[in-house]
């Protein structure tokens, strides 16, 4: 197992879906059950994944495989010199296990989807979409370089739109995905606006390259203003894909695309992008662009957490624990709880993914109905759903010897320790509050769906457990939300071989001024400073205090977190199991802020009315202003000519034409005048001649009178 | 091959087709089009051979031994004529990396653009006569090495295109023929203005010893050649080169066109018939940019770069004003002609740049956006030669009737709105990297960067109207493609996707001029004049 | 008693010119127009008689004078016929009614 080969298989892994997509979309229609040679390819990628995973993880642990080749090429650049544009893969510990986890949720969603989507009249090009978007997500997690990361980015971002579209026939669903789009081009505008940052003062895309320059001290033009500007506008791109606030609202509108692929595209993986892409940039953010993360993370797990408890459509409940699970990861990464972050992103994945696949067979069973209002009772009919479904709840409201106890302890053990250095309070007491609501939104799912009695008895009576293939991916999905894979320790996880081995929190390497004080470097006053030289620096990730008070914040914050969870799961039981309280008198009496939640904040409405009424009203003032003003004035220009032209003509007619006229007029009033000379007579003529003769004599006087 | 006059043929090739076309009975609707496509075709060919004949190492620009392909003898030579002195054109054509990738493209979108002109059938013969005879002056302007010989490929092309549209045009075809023709003579005006200034201010050494005015490009553009009195000198103190800098940028600003000037282009376009529109789009409104990059830039660099500001402004308000713009449309083929504005303006900002990452990413712009929107109008051409109506609230659900047209026309919108592995993205990226560097226009590139997001707003938009939600069954007779029409797509497709992943293909035939061209701009001294005081 | 000179023949003749010129204007008749043109031929020649007995001219006045009768017959004769030609054409000889010049 050398380097080389990894690195070779990797690109395959990266092609095979690319593969399957390119032959489904030509022939996808000629070969029958065409799907099923995009499946295997999906099987022989997380196949070689596995490989892949389990190389690196136990032969190149420490160290990361790179292979690259030469894409542009500009030679010669006036004060540049050459320029040199990489396409490239990189393989770290993070790209292995993501590796993993993409090809896994992609391939039991291309199975899942085999029932689940059976008998759609575009079921080739479905798998050819579903292709298309694992080859894209593939290329954001190996790559190696920020310019291809953000044209994997886009691709995800069509495919995503394609897939969210796919029932395009429905107004809402092609709404839905051309706002998805568009929110998400927000970002990327954002995202991009970072990357030509960097560009323009490293000239590469390579991130280890452009790290090492600012690890040298070069910032991008010589300010760390631009530093955190930079960081900021790449993590616009994580707001978008991840949809925080302010832009998250695509994310529930994207629950028209077929239920898998909400659970593959929009609980999984390309939402997760944007954590990832935070994890990528982690080392050369700056202290205020952490906090920038952090608060954006907080503010968005908290409004979507609100949200979420009042949502009557199973897939959107879900929809909004995701962008609420997702503020969480970019608040975790804001507080510098890198790993915490990464290992809460990859839990979620799976126990997302598998209620996502939950709910989809559920709404399979339920002939495609959504609202939570008439499930209920599904318990018995569906036992397999339903213990897969419970288990992966369990695990994201935090209950122990789940993953997401693991991981989401340490996120709100990483805010609180963070709080406690540098005394943002604000951030940690807003965790621990979405802990709650999760918890009791989520069990509010569970009670509402499969507990008590079927509210819709006519769809309840055909319900039934659905089949092999969508069941088996749920059973491998929850099993895989259980604590052990993780660390045997089901308190602890930092003992366990994923946090102690295999994800690590890089070193940031932003001028020590930039960074919180818990992640200077220091002067190391123990053993070690006898091995280096005196007073020098040695690279840490985080100093003493921080270690410190993260081990300080672990077991409070755990214990903190088990009391709220169960407060919420206990309050979603009184509530909607044993009726102990009345939820719609309780809302009746909150009855705005009720409203508030239910109608999402109004942000829709407000987005709707600000910036897309402002673009399409901008617009049709400008459409006026170029036809009325613009052209207005070239065709004011041609009149003003004619205008001209005809004064012109006027000019021409009566003054110059006049002249000519009047020349001759004139003439021939002469001629009037003297024809009555003309008798015709001779007599008069001699008459005429005589008087001559005899004026010219008296003129001229030839004989000297 | 060295000696065969390669860009004479590739030029004059369409006009004898014309003289064929012009003996031949107007009944013979099937072998004129017959022969035009062969015309056509055996100047994608000739461009082909071209491109495979290409020197990449040579750079072109202002150094005539550089340029490839070079033709040059005396066309009119007039001796003795008192104080003027010799008066002489040359008949000069020659290549470099500016202009190859424009011949490659007029080639290929003369080629298309003959395949959808199939189904014209009001007087084929005048068409096919009319449409060679403007292919012949788009192809000259691009080879062209002297002004005269330029200014007259530059005419040549006004008064087919004049007949074309006012023709075989839409309902109000007189207006938008007339509309066109005389906007465009008015930039030809200041063309032909400048023209002349610099015929009078820079005389030639000549190979018998003695000096002439010239109007030779590249002896213009060696200060070495000015006199000290001419007009547009930059030796002489008084001159008027600022003034004539901006009246040849005038010029060029309205074929581009450039916000004010540019309310031209919709009209023609939503009268022109589709071949016609592809022409335009293809290539003519490429001739504005090129001409600058090849005239405006090179003759005056030392106005260039202290107006590149502008320029750049220009480009930001072509983008976003003409998205706005074509975000209100309801016209299928007004919003596309909207759409062409605002691409526009990204070659604009990256020529303004006036750095290699930016030129390079303007020019291979300038080609990426003439094979996009030239799809993009034939795509509106299918749907208009079937129905007859263009309005994008007429449509709805079309995905569901011409399946394979949809996909096309997916490819098509996804490659305008910048996709990767689409070459649109490439280009964009490119402009915006470059203009990004240069500090004075940071700022608006960062605002042009909305451009990215108005594009993907009106493109899926469309898209969603016409193409997605209920099929409006009112279409229910809508075939889908037929053979003639995949042969218009596949090979856009192909050049799209192609240069989308393989990108170095373009940029390394246009990097050697590009880089000289910019080394050069940036080394004419800032004092080359004075800067125009007026 | 007066010597009769030069200027009592002047002023006979000047007499009958004018005579002349003023049956020639005021006529109607074509034949009485005539007779005023005789009537200056005939002041002429007594202005060459006078001048011929006057003057240092010898006898050429008196042959002048002589050419000029032979002249004014032949005249006559002709004016005579176009007179007649006149009144058959126009069947008058009034000449304000013979103005075709007019035209």
């Amino acid at each position: 197992m050398t380097e080389a080969l990894l690195l070779n298989i990797s690109l395959v892994i990266l092609l095979l879906p690319l593969l399957g997509f390119t032959t489904l979309i030509l022939l996808g229609k000629k070969i029958p059950g065409s799907h099923w040679i995009e499946t295997f390819f999906m099987f022989l990628a997380l196949c070689l994944s596995v490989y892949v995973g389990f190389g690196k993880l136990a032969f190149f642990t420490g160290v990361s495989l790179v292979k690259e080749a030469t894409w542009i090429q500009l030679w010669n650049i006036p004060v540049l010199g050459n320029l040199q544009i990489d396409l490239g893969i990189k393989i770290d510990n993070l790209t292995a296990i993501m590796l993993f986890v993409v090809t896994l949720i992609s391939f039991l969603v291309h199975i899942f989807s085999l029932e689940y989507m059976k008998g759609d009249s575009r079921f080739s090009r479905y798998y050819a979409y579903l292709g298309i978007f694992t080859f894209s997500m593939l290329g954001i997690v190996l790559t190696h370089n920020i310019l291809m990361m953000y044209i994997a980015w886009e691709l995800v971002g069509i495919s995503s739109y394609l897939l969210i579209g796919f029932w395009f026939e429905k107004k809402s669903a092609s709404d839905a995905s051309k706002k998805a789009f568009l929110v998400n081009r927000v970002g990327d505008t954002g995202m991009f606006i970072g990357i030509m940052i960097l560009f323009t003062n490293y000239h590469t895309f390579t991130f280890d390259t452009i790290y090492a320059q600012i690890a040298q001290g070069h910032l991008p033009f010589n300010s760390p203003a631009w530093l955190t500007a930079a960081g900021i506008m790449i993590f616009m791109g994580a707001v978008g894909k991840s949809a925080q606030f302010p832009l998250h609202v695509w994310l529930p509108d994207a629950m028209e695309g077929p239920t898998p692929v909400s659970a593959l595209i929009h609980a999984a993986t390309m939402v997760a992008a944007g954590v990832y892409l935070i994890a990528r940039v982690f080392v050369m953010l700056t202290a205020d662009a952490m906090l920038t993360i952090a608060i954006v993370g907080m503010v968005t797990s908290f409004i979507a957490a609100t949200i979420a408890l009042t949502q009557n459509d199973i897939k959107k409940v879900l929809a909004y624990s995701t962008v609420s699970q997702l503020g969480y990861m970019v608040m975790a990464m804001g507080v510098g709880a890198y790993q915490y972050a990464f290992f809460h992103l990859v839990t979620h994945a799976f126990f997302k993914a598998c209620l996502f696949l939950g709910s989809g067979s559920v709404i399979y069973a339920m002939h495609h109905e959504q609202d939570l209002r008439k499930m209920g009772g599904l318990r018995k009919k569906m036992p397999i759903t339903y213990a897969a479904f419970l288990i992966s709840t369990l695990a994201i409201s935090g209950v122990p010897f789940t993953s997401g106890f693991l991981s989401k302890d340490g996120i709100l053990a990483g805010t609180y320790a963070f709080a406690s250095l540098t005394g943002h309070w604000m951030i940690p007491a807003v965790a621990f509050l979405v802990a709650l609501m999760t918890a009791f939104y989520m069990f509010r799912l569970v009670i509402l769906t499969f507990h008590g009695t079927p509210r819709d008895q006519e769809r309840h009576d055909h319900a039934h457990e659905s089949p092999f293939v969508m069941a088996m991916p749920l059973v491998v999905l929850s099993v895989l939300s259980v604590f052990f894979w993780y660390g045997l320790n089901p308190a602890n996880p930092s003992t366990g071989w994923f946090l102690d081995k295999w994800v690590k929190t890089p070193t940031s390497i932003v001028p020590q001024g930039q960074r919180f004080d818990f992640m200077k470097s220091e002067v190391k006053e123990t053993a070690s400073a006898e091995k280096t030289a005196a007073g020098s620096t040695e690279a840490v990730v985080h100093s003493e205090h921080y270690m410190h008070a993260m081990h300080q914040a672990h077991y409070p914050a755990m214990g903190l977190s088990i009391i709220l969870g169960g407060l919420g799961i206990l309050l979603a039981f009184s509530m909607y199991q044993w009726k102990k309280i009345d939820p719609d008198k309780l809302a009746e009496k909150l009855g705005p802020i009720y409203r508030f939640s239910l109608n999402k904040w109004y942000i829709d409405e407000l987005y709707g009315a600000t910036f897309i009424g402002g673009a399409l009203a901008l617009s049709r003032l400008l459409a006026w202003f170029d036809k009325y003003v613009v052209d207005g004035l070239v065709n004011g220009a041609a009149s003003l000519t004619r205008g001209v032209s005809k004064l012109g003509g006027l000019f021409d007619t009566y003054v110059v034409d006049g002249l000519v006229n009047f020349t001759a007029y004139l003439s021939g009033f002469i001629g009037i005048f003297f024809r009555k000379f003309q008798t015709g007579k001779v007599q008069t003529y001699v008459v005429f001649v005589i008087f001559s003769v005899i004026i010219l004599l008296f003129i001229f006087r030839p004989f000297g009178f | 091959m060295a000696y065969f006059p390669i860009l004479s043929f590739i030029t004059f090739l369409p006009v004898l087709g014309m003289l064929i076309i012009l003996c031949l009975p107007g009944t013979q609707e099937k072998l004129i089009k017959g022969l035009t496509a062969a015309v056509t075709a055996t100047q994608v060919v000739l461009a082909g051979i071209i491109l495979h004949s290409y020197n990449y190492s040579l750079s072109g620009v202002f150094q005539q031994n550089s340029f490839q392909f070079i033709e040059k003898f005396r066309w009119i030579e007039i001796s003795g004529l008192s104080w003027l002195g010799t008066v002489k054109v040359d008949y000069f054509l020659g290549i470099d990396g500016i202009s190859a990738p424009m011949v490659l493209l007029t080639a290929l979108i003369s080629f298309i653009a003959t395949l959808s002109s199939w189904n014209i059938s009001k007087s084929v013969k005048g068409f096919m006569a009319l449409f060679l005879l403007l292919d012949t002056g788009m192809m000259g302007v691009f080879v062209s090495l002297d002004f005269f010989l330029f200014y007259v490929f530059w005419e040549l092309m006004l008064l087919p295109m004049y007949f074309l549209i006012g023709v075989w045009g839409g309902p109000r075809k007189e207006y938008a023929a007339i509309k066109f023709f005389i906007y465009t003579l008015v930039g030809s005006v200041f063309m032909l203005l400048v023209m002349i200034g610099l015929y009078f201010s820079a005389k030639e050494l000549l190979p018998n010893g003695t000096s002439a005015f010239t109007f030779n490009l590249l002896s213009l553009m060696d200060p070495k050649n000015y006199t000290a009195t001419g007009i547009l000198s930059p030796l002489n103190p008084h001159n008027l080169r600022f003034v004539a800098y901006i009246a040849l940028f005038i010029g060029f600003a309205i074929k581009i066109p450039m916000f004010p000037f540019h309310t031209w282009l919709p009209d023609a376009h939503v009268e022109a018939p589709t071949p016609i529109s592809v022409i335009l789009a293809g290539v003519l409104l490429k001739m504005g940019t090129y001409g600058i990059i090849r005239i405006s830039y090179p003759i005056f660099p030392e106005i260039t770069r202290q107006l590149a500001w502008y320029i750049a402004l220009f480009g930001m308000i072509n983008i976003i004003y003409g998205a706005l713009c074509a975000l209100a449309q309801k016209d299928f083929k007004k919003m596309i002609a909207y759409s062409s504005v605002s691409h526009m303006g990204y070659v604009l900002l990256g020529m303004a740049s006036l750095t290699t990452v930016g030129i390079n990413g303007a020019i291979f712009q300038m080609f990426n956006h003439g094979t996009i929107t030239a799809m993009l109008f034939l795509i509106v051409g299918v749907v208009y030669d079937r129905t007859h109506t263009r309005g994008l609230d007429d449509f709805g659900g079309l995905a569901l009737k011409m399946p394979v047209y949809t996909f096309f026309v997916t490819i098509a919108f996804f490659a305008a709105i910048g996709l990767p592995s689409m070459s649109g993205f490439i280009s964009e990226s490119f402009v915006f990297l470059g203009s990004f560097s240069v500090d004075s226009i940071r700022i608006i590139t960062m605002f042009s960067t909305l451009g990215i997001l108005l594009g993907a707003g009106y493109m899926l938009w469309a898209l969603q109207r016409v193409f997605l939600g209920k099929f409006n069954e009112k279409w229910n007779m809508l075939t889908d493609l037929t053979v003639r029409e995949y042969l218009m797509f596949i090979p856009l497709t192909i050049v799209i996707f192609l240069l989308g992943i393989y990108p170095s293909g373009m940029l390394n035939i246009m990097n050697t001029s590009v880089n000289s061209l910019v080394d050069f701009m940036n080394k004419m001294p800032a004092n080359f004049s004075m800067l125009g005081k007026f | 008693m007066v010597q009769v000179g030069l200027t009592h023949f002047l002023v006979i003749s000047a007499i009958l010119f004018s005579l002349g010129i003023f049956g020639i204007v005021t006529r109607k008749n074509a034949v009485m127009v005539l007779m005023g043109l005789e009537l200056i031929l005939n002041s002429a020649n007594i202005n060459f008689v006078a001048f011929s007995r006057y003057g240092n001219f010898g006898l050429n006045g008196q042959v002048v004078a002589l050419f000029v009768i032979v002249l004014a017959a032949a005249e006559a004769a002709i004016a005579l016929a176009i007179v007649l030609n006149i009144y058959k054409t126009f069947a008058t000889v009034n000449v304000d009614e013979i103005d075709k010049l007019k035209e």
